[in-house]
């Protein structure tokens, strides 16, 4: 190199994407005004709305409710969420087939103070994408749906590896599509041990309590531990 | 499908440590990219490839890539093995209580620069 006009320099700079610093400034905001973020996520069709009116339906008689509908393109979601109480914002994305955490954040700017108690974003139908998008959630809910097929967990591992919590959705099909809880189950938890799985139809409502009560627990656990570190 | 992103923002990074270090031009870009990072080699190269000579800062300088394996922790057994041959499931026990050590990374080491001397 001793012939060149060339100097080496160590940059050593970790590459990280601009996204988790913006995820960062998500996570500071919801800590600062009391918000427990939500990103829910699954494949289109899965029942991601369905389960989200539910969700609404369970939450509304203790916390204030807003979501965040994101979709390519159209707003018959923000309609469907509405009807059912909740402040909906749409954020069209556009090509993009997921939201990140700058679209997150301008999505945040958008709801009037106070903020909503619980926020959820709907993110766009897709198994793979939002999964790879940190949008400063403290919630990653995933849903698989019976008729998906119970081998996906093998196909898209990434978005089973790290969701926290995920719902398997149109149970009441299972005889239909030959779809194995069990195995299903196994193939998720060898990506993600810490994986809690609720097998429920969001339609007839069975198995829904056992999931909204957990989701009840984690929501009220997480808001108090914010609200005491807003406090001080 | 990202690459284009990553490249973009390499880009920005480098113009970040050329300001700093009063580089007038740049030679060429090491990387350091982790086995299991999700980056597609192939594709982050053709991104770069263009991309630089948009840019009078890093015009014609070749991307290099130095690969860092992947390595995964058993906390049972407490040893450590190959990622990509045995993915969460350690190999020495059966035990899948495993973590990724390292090769998940994706930094830029280092940058052959032409500096300002006269600053």
């Amino acid at each position: 190199m001793s012939d060149t006009p060339f100097d080496i320099i160590e940059v050593r700079a970790g590459v990280e994407a601009e996204n988790e610093r913006f995820a960062a400034q998500v996570r500071d905001i919801t800590a600062r005004k009391g918000v427990f973020l939500i990103n829910l996520m699954a494949s289109p069709g899965a029942g991601k709305t369905t389960l989200l009116c539910r969700i609404i339906d369970a939450l509304s008689p203790t916390y204030k409710i807003g979501v965040m509908e994101a979709d390519m393109d159209a707003d018959v979601d923000s309609y469907t969420v509405t009807a059912h109480g909740a402040k909906a914002l749409q954020l069209r994305t556009g090509t993009s087939c997921h939201v990140d955490a700058k679209m997150m954040l301008r999505g945040l700017d958008c709801f009037q103070d106070p903020l909503p108690d619980v926020i959820i974003l709907e993110n766009v139908g897709n198994l793979v994408c939002p999964a790879e998008f940190d949008v400063g959630a403290d919630l990653k809910l995933m849903i698989l749906s019976v008729p998906e097929g119970d081998d996906k967990p093998l196909k898209y591992p990434l978005m089973f590896t790290v969701s926290d919590l995920m719902v398997i959705n149109k149970i009441d099909t299972a005889p239909i599509f030959d779809f194995n809880t069990e195995k299903c189950k196994a193939h998720v938890r060898a990506l993600n041990p810490e994986m809690q799985v609720f097998p429920l139809s969001a339609k007839t409502g069975d198995g829904m309590d056992a999931f909204l009560s957990r989701l009840q627990d984690v929501i009220a656990h997480t808001l108090t531990e914010k609200r005491k570190g807003a406090a001080k | 499908m990202h690459e284009l992103g990553i490249v973009k923002h390499v880009i920005k990074t480098l113009h970040d440590v050329a300001l700093e270090n009063n580089v007038r031009r740049i030679g060429s870009v090491t990387l350091e990219v982790g086995e299991v990072s999700g980056v597609v080699l192939d594709q982050l190269v053709d991104c770069w490839n263009y991309f630089r000579e948009k840019d009078e800062l890093v015009k014609g300088a070749p991307l290099f890539v130095e690969r860092v394996p992947a390595v995964t922790f058993c906390t049972t057994c407490e040893k450590e093995y190959p990622t990509v041959a045995h993915g969460k499931t350690c190999p020495h026990c059966g035990s899948t209580e495993t973590y990724l050590l390292r090769g998940n990374e994706f930094s830029i080491k280092q940058i052959e620069a032409e500096v300002n001397e006269d600053a």
